[in-house]
């Protein structure tokens, strides 16, 4: 068990840095834990750490919000595959037969949920609202149960937040101060996720000092970001993600 | 793909217009993209992030982090913007998508569709597709007439779960063209290498033909 410092910000006038090791990311994950985790498919997602989650033995029985369950036998889809994943809530789970699989045997729940609700849902969850009312879905099998609204006319389906203990997140680069950068379509549900969890974890693949990024360009400041890890793996040329056919995320 | 699809592809890109932010579904109206006549500019929007997404870029030029909401690898095209997944859907349902165009399984009488489920299988994926259908300003469906077995797509009443109460504007087939109204389907346009009475014998749910429309 690795021993993680709670950081107190400002000690005595200095500011401290907010760069963990992996090992210490992993120990923030608990048995039960509720974990979002940024990505679309493996693009945007804290592989690193999704590995090292592998060696935890604390990390079991785990509910995970996120756009899909990584790829088959990738990111989060290695951890369903070494049984850590009770519950997944998601948009997207087509692209990973394991994931057929192991709801068909009742080893895992699922919660589908359309993809902007999923991402207004955590946006909400962030920013203490109690819910939202969307159109998306009215009518549909998603619906069944559900509290419908008339609003001028036309008709709501109402959506709770959702917010997670855990937030695993990948960016570009981040600042020992927790400032973040994203790089193209790897920023996906991260900064949506970055503000919705009881603890923030970024995994990124740069991390420069505080004051070298221009605040101009950065996209999550720093306050919603509790830790910050250097990433060891990036998705190089041979995972590029292939031509899904049954439909995108 | 085969030839037919990229003619709906063809057909479906001559309704866009200069300046549209388009949101392409995955498989046929990925195409649509090639066939945008040229002097229209218009600006691709993938839910998963991003507007400006340009063609497929050469094999060594593959960027793995920068993909399509189908997880295929793109380029930035000029004026390219990135933003988070609930900006994207902000956009989607807000109504800043100029036009969706979506692929379906079904579609029923009244223009509604059914594109995300199969019934008696586990419900899995849902991905976008019921955002962009209750947020696009104008949805364009791009469809085989019939399925590969040979059964009509465009029926009275869909098999398959609805995905929205929203119904399509207009439906775009290898045969033929139809508009929405709110009484239901209209023809538009016979393709010019198909014939009037197969769109009626093939297409299984009734319609009126519009007024422009010249059947021969």
């Amino acid at each position: 068990m690795v021993e993680v410092p709670r950081m107190d910000g400002l000690s005595s006038g200095r500011i401290r840095s907010k760069v963990i090791s992996v090992e210490e990311a992993v120990a923030l994950v608990e048995p039960g834990s509720t974990v979002m985790v940024g990505g679309f498919g493996l693009v945007g997602s804290p592989l690193t750490i999704l590995d090292a989650l592998l060696t935890s033995e604390n990390a079991t029985d785990l509910t995970t919000i996120s756009n899909n369950v990584g790829e088959p036998g990738k990111g989060l889809g290695r951890l369903l595959l070494g049984g850590r994943i009770r519950r997944a809530i998601g948009s997207y789970f087509t692209s990973n037969p394991d994931v057929m699989e192991r709801h068909r045997s009742g080893e895992l729940v699922t919660s589908l949920v359309p993809q902007g609700t999923l991402a207004e849902a955590i946006r909400a969850g962030g920013a203490g609202l109690g819910g939202f009312y969307t159109k998306t879905g009215v009518g549909t099998d998603l619906a069944e149960g559900r509290e419908v609204r008339e609003i001028d006319g036309e008709s709501y389906l109402f959506e709770k937040p959702l917010r997670a203990d855990i937030a695993l997140i990948r960016a570009r680069k981040a600042d020992t101060l927790g400032n973040l950068t994203y790089y193209k379509t790897a920023r996906n549900f991260n900064p949506d996720m970055a503000t919705a969890a009881d603890i923030v974890v970024a995994e990124v693949d740069e991390i420069v000092e505080a004051g070298a990024l221009d605040p101009e360009h950065v996209v999550t400041p720093h306050p919603y970001v509790d830790y910050v890890v250097q990433a060891e793996i990036r998705l190089g040329k041979g995972d590029e993600p292939l031509l899904d056919r049954a439909g995108g995320g | 793909m085969s030839e037919v699809t990229h003619d709906i592809a063809r057909r479906v890109a001559q309704h866009l217009g200069p300046g549209d932010m388009i949101n392409l579904g995955i498989g046929l109206p990925t195409l649509v993209a090639d066939y945008v006549p040229e002097g229209v500019k218009v600006f691709l929007h993938t839910e998963n992030g991003m507007v400006g997404a340009g063609p497929t870029p050469e094999p060594e030029k593959v960027d793995p982090e920068l993909i399509n909401a189908g997880k295929l690898p793109v380029t930035e095209d000029v004026g390219a913007a990135y933003f988070s997944s609930s900006e994207s859907f902000a956009m989607i349902r807000g109504g800043h998508v100029s036009v969706a165009v979506l692929g379906v399984l079904q579609v029923d009488q009244l223009g509604r569709i059914a594109n995300w489920a199969i019934p008696g299988k586990p419900i899995l994926g849902v991905g976008g597709a019921m955002d962009l259908l209750v947020g696009a300003k104008t949805v364009i469906v791009a469809t085989t007439h019939l399925t590969r077995k040979g059964e009509p797509k465009i029926v009275e009443e869909c098999s398959f779960p609805l995905t929205g109460a929203r119904p399509a504007d207009l439906i775009v087939t290898e045969h033929a063209t139809f508009s929405v109204d709110q009484d239901g389907l209209v023809l538009e346009e016979v393709a010019p290498d198909s014939t009037y009475d197969w769109v009626r014998s093939h297409t299984h749910t009734p319609f009126r033909n519009s007024a422009a429309l010249e059947v021969v």
